[in-house]
């Protein structure tokens, strides 16, 4: 049988035979799964009337709306200007502790927002330690005569978010300055500028794309957050929909408010694409060559570090340091107790069968891709990737729709059928949890599985082939032992990223079920501290497996740097 | 030429578009069993495309491809590549990173029994030359080296056809000369039927026993290398393979007119409405004071075995270049020249 395109005016992919079809088969249905969500989204949000709508806009949209943007606007420009000021400093500059900087400003990646939220609120409390140790230099008394300015407002919410998530920031800039910068400082150099200068004539303009990428990144994090701007007090867009759903059970309302969130996120999108397309340009150059760091002075290179270690203490090693402190003391003081050993078996199969699920279903997508290249399998690829865009509570929404109405069905037919009621199959038994996870981190996947076989040149596939092997085969023999570090990077992602995932498990969680991060934030949201402090420092800890990882990564990059220099 | 019944090539009519560009259009062909073709054209005229389509891992949209006379791609019927018995020797070389040498050519021998098939292996590495290299790993290996392997991992499991898509392009010139030299002669050894892929010129008609000039996925001229350099069958042909003067001109009572002067031309490159006359820098040959022609020297480029000289002559509006074995004085300035005639041409 043969497979012709011309039928549908479609240019005809290279294409191998029948398994192409097949492949290209699978990723559609992978593929569909992603999308069904955000389709039941659009038709729930249509059910509500046109007097819901009218509601929405008067009441919860402006002041929803205006502070997202306000938190949006503050988080860019924070976590731009960190992001960017650490890595021309790691990159440009050689002082001591560089090298210990240049992976330690990974770290605050580890910690969750409302991770960060829940120790800060507590780290700064007006009666806490911090707060009387600045009285008690200062020689007031009492929190009545001084105190610093509440934590609890859209300041505080905006500070705390740009120093966990600047991270998103300092990683593609430095990289952009290390593979891209060494040629184009040169010529620029030779052409008069000065050293100093190169900075803003040079080096930002070109990291302007890799600067938008991060900053589009941290955003779409800022607008999956539930935990942090709730504890802190901002109502968001994203605390909108969670409390228009769990407090009002309105699920119109909560699809509505999603549907406008979900506008906000296709305008980042847009943004990350295009700043994507503009950095493919600038690094086709063809051979380039590592940046070499001028030493500074030991005066100012202590300053340097003092600067460059601030992000670390403020978004990693403070909030780290109180975790472990209170976790042992509440350790000390009543043990592992039975709920947090069930949290974290919870917290594990979850994250677990989410993981294999993920992992199955963007191999999927993104192999179909590369055995049967061509309009169709990019469009699923790239549909099958854009619920890592969207919040949480966005997916967590569109799959209580989705599934609910199945629920529903399935009751009904058997109940007509059989006499017996199944109740709520899919929401009942956490399935939901693992939809929605799985639709938020394909794009992990099948983004770390299309690297992977994007390192592997088509000509290996060909020439398996004509050596005698089936596609099958060559994804045995070939593309296995090759792909495999790349993949099981990407499931550590998927993983780590599973455990961390606070709003869709929040929403989809069967009755009494809590994980890590439910516990956080049930205690966090009353207002309490108790086994909320280990629950976080897990959470953390497993976090920190894949920033070492990345900065492995890293270093590889730069060492290979290194070699390809010319000598 | 023909040995067998069936040729161990044939295409007909194939077609191919990618998207509005139509990589090749409508091309057939047939290779005989045991000959050596090169397919040459500049980038883009679909050779490689073609290549890859004999191999199986590009389709047709129109046409048919036979191996032996089995039809493998065409409108009723697609074998898949591992079923056709082809070789292929990629430009990249296309060594599997994490196999060590003497893995990648067992690979093509997985169906056989392991002993024999490690029989096989370290026999052709041995032929080949890299039997010292079995244990290495691609990436360790220079150019050279890795074009070995590949061909031998290519001609292990004893394909009837065996396909090479630019494979010398990666080495520099003094060792490829030698290694195609080698290869080529192994190649002849096994009996398999060659195609060779190549964008350069000379190569295309060192290596083949015929030649298939490509143009916009088109066959230009199919021939052998003396054919198809001495006869070429149009301005394109001529071009390709030779940096021809040419000079405007018009026939009149049997003779092609040009600003120099009338020529007379043998039978077989009359062409009724050619309007250049095309001259080989080889042809022109210099002499001090002998020759019917007299040009006054503009340009000389020194290449070592030979000498490239630009002459300016009178009524001609373009410089004639001459190829000259031996070196001028340096002091020549307007010399006189000849224009042998048995290797001139009109279009």
């Amino acid at each position: 049988m043969r497979f012709h395109s011309r039928a549908t005016g479609l240019p005809a992919a290279s294409r191998t035979g029948r398994s192409g079809k097949a492949w290209l088969l699978a990723a559609l249905l992978a593929g569909l799964v992603v999308v069904v969500p955000v389709y039941g989204l659009l038709l729930e949000a249509m059910k509500g009337s046109a007097g819901l709508w009218a509601h929405l806009f008067s009441t919860i949209l402006p002041v929803a709306l205006v502070d997202t943007l306000i938190l949006l606007a503050g988080v860019g420009c924070l976590v731009a200007l960190i992001g960017t000021t650490t890595a021309w400093m790691v990159t440009a500059y050689d002082f001591p502790g560089r090298r210990l900087l240049e992976w330690a400003l990974l770290l605050p990646l580890a910690v969750p927002t409302y991770i960060i939220a829940y120790a800060y609120l507590d780290i700064l409390h007006p009666i806490g330690s911090v707060q009387g140790a600045i009285r008690w230099v200062l020689g007031y008394e009492s929190p009545r005569q001084f105190r610093l300015p509440d934590i609890r407002s859209m300041t505080g919410c905006i500070v705390l978010f740009g120093f966990v998530l600047y991270p998103y920031v300092y990683i593609p800039t430095r990289a952009m300055f290390l593979t891209q910068s060494g040629n184009l400082v040169d010529a620029a150099r030779t052409l008069g500028v000065s050293r100093r200068a190169i900075f803003w004539h040079v080096a930002l303009p070109m990291a302007r794309p890799a600067v938008a990428i991060g900053v589009a990144l941290a955003l779409m994090e800022t607008l999956n957050d539930v935990g942090a701007a709730e504890f802190l007090g901002v109502r968001t867009m994203t605390v909108s929909i969670y409390t228009t759903w769990i407090t009002r059970t309105d699920l119109p309302g909560a699809a509505q408010i999603a549907l406008a969130l979900l506008l906000i996120v296709v305008a980042l999108v847009g943004l990350e694409r295009r700043a994507r397309r503009r950095q493919r340009y600038m690094t086709d150059a063809r051979r380039s060559r590592k940046f070499l760091a001028t030493r500074v002075a030991p005066l100012r290179g202590m300053l340097f570090f003092a600067v460059g270690i601030m992000p670390v203490l403020l978004g990693f090693v403070a909030p780290f340091l109180y975790l472990a402190d209170e976790a042992w003391k509440r350790y000390q003081f009543a043990g592992l107790s039975p709920r947090i050993q069930d949290e974290a078996v919870n917290t594990i199969v979850i994250a677990t069968v989410a993981t294999v699920v993920t992992m199955l279903l963007g191999f999927v997508v993104a192999y179909a891709a590369r055995i049967r290249p061509g309009i169709q399998s990019t469009v699923i690829l790239r549909l099958s990737v854009m619920g890592y865009a969207a919040p949480g509570t966005v997916v967590a929404i569109g799959v209580l729709i989705v599934l609910a109405g199945f629920d529903r069905f399935i009751d009904q037919t058997a109940l007509d059928w059989f006499g017996v009621s199944t109740g709520l199959l899919f929401m009942g038994s956490g399935a939901a949890i693992i939809y929605a996870l799985t639709v938020r981190f394909m794009a992990i996947s099948a983004g770390g599985v299309e690297v992977g076989l994007s390192r592997i040149s088509l000509s290996l596939d060909h020439a398996s082939r004509t050596l005698g092997q089936s596609s099958a085969g060559t994804f045995r023999h070939v593309h296995l032992p090759l792909s495999k570090t790349a993949l099981s990077a990407a499931a550590l992602l998927v993983f780590v990223d599973c455990v961390k995932e606070l709003p869709a498990t929040l929403l989809l969680r069967p009755l009494n079920v809590e994980t890590f991060a439910t516990h956080l934030y049930g205690e966090a949201a009353r207002g309490t501290y108790e086994e909320a402090s280990i629950a976080a420092l897990a959470i953390v800890a497993v976090s920190v497996l894949p920033v070492i990882l990345l900065s492995r990564v890293g270093r590889n990059q730069a060492r290979s740097l290194d070699e390809a220099s010319p000598r | 030429m023909r040995m067998s019944p069936a040729p161990a090539i044939r295409l007909e009519g194939v077609g191919r578009t990618f998207g509005v560009n139509a990589a090749l259009r409508g091309i057939s062909l047939e290779i005989a069993s045991g000959e050596i073709v090169s397919l040459v054209g500049h980038s883009g005229c679909g050779k490689s495309t073609l290549l890859r389509i004999i191999a199986g891992v590009e389709t047709v949209d129109t046409g048919s491809v036979f191996l032996a006379g089995q039809v493998v791609d065409g409108s009723s019927r697609f074998v898949e590549p591992e079923r056709r018995g082809v070789g292929f020797v990629f430009q990249d070389y296309a060594l599997f990173p994490h196999l060590s040498i003497c893995d990648n050519i067992l690979f093509g021998l997985k169906s056989r029994p392991r002993r024999e098939a490690l029989a096989t292996a370290c026999d052709i590495m041995e032929r080949v030359g890299i039997l010292h290299l079995k244990d290495r790993f691609p990436h360790t290996l220079s150019g050279g080296e890795q074009q070995r392997v590949a061909l031998a991992r290519a001609i292990a499991p004893k394909p009837s056809v065996v396909l090479l898509d630019e494979p010398f392009s990666n080495l520099d010139q003094g060792m490829r000369d030698r290694v195609r030299a080698e290869m080529l002669s192994l190649l002849r050894t096994t009996g398999a039927t060659v195609v060779i892929v190549t964008h350069d010129s000379e190569e295309a008609l060192s290596s083949g026993d015929r030649v298939v000039l490509m143009r916009a996925g088109e066959v230009a001229q199919i021939g052998t290398p003396r054919d198809i350099y001495f006869r070429p069958e149009s301005a394109y042909v001529a071009e390709f393979f030779c940096a021809f003067n040419t000079i405007p001109g018009f026939w009149q009572n049997g003779c092609f007119e040009t600003a120099i002067g009338g020529f007379a031309l043998p039978h077989a490159v009359r062409r009724a409405d050619a309007r250049r006359l095309y001259v080989r820098p080889q042809a022109i040959r210099i002499s001090p004071n002998l020759g019917e022609y007299s040009g006054r020297i503009e340009e000389r480029i020194f290449l070592g075995a030979c000498e490239k000289v630009g002459l300016r002559v009178e009524g001609l509006e373009e410089l004639l270049v001459a190829v000259l074995d031996e070196p001028l004085p340096d002091s020549a300035d307007t010399v006189r020249f000849s224009i042998a005639p048995d290797s001139l041409l009109v279009f």
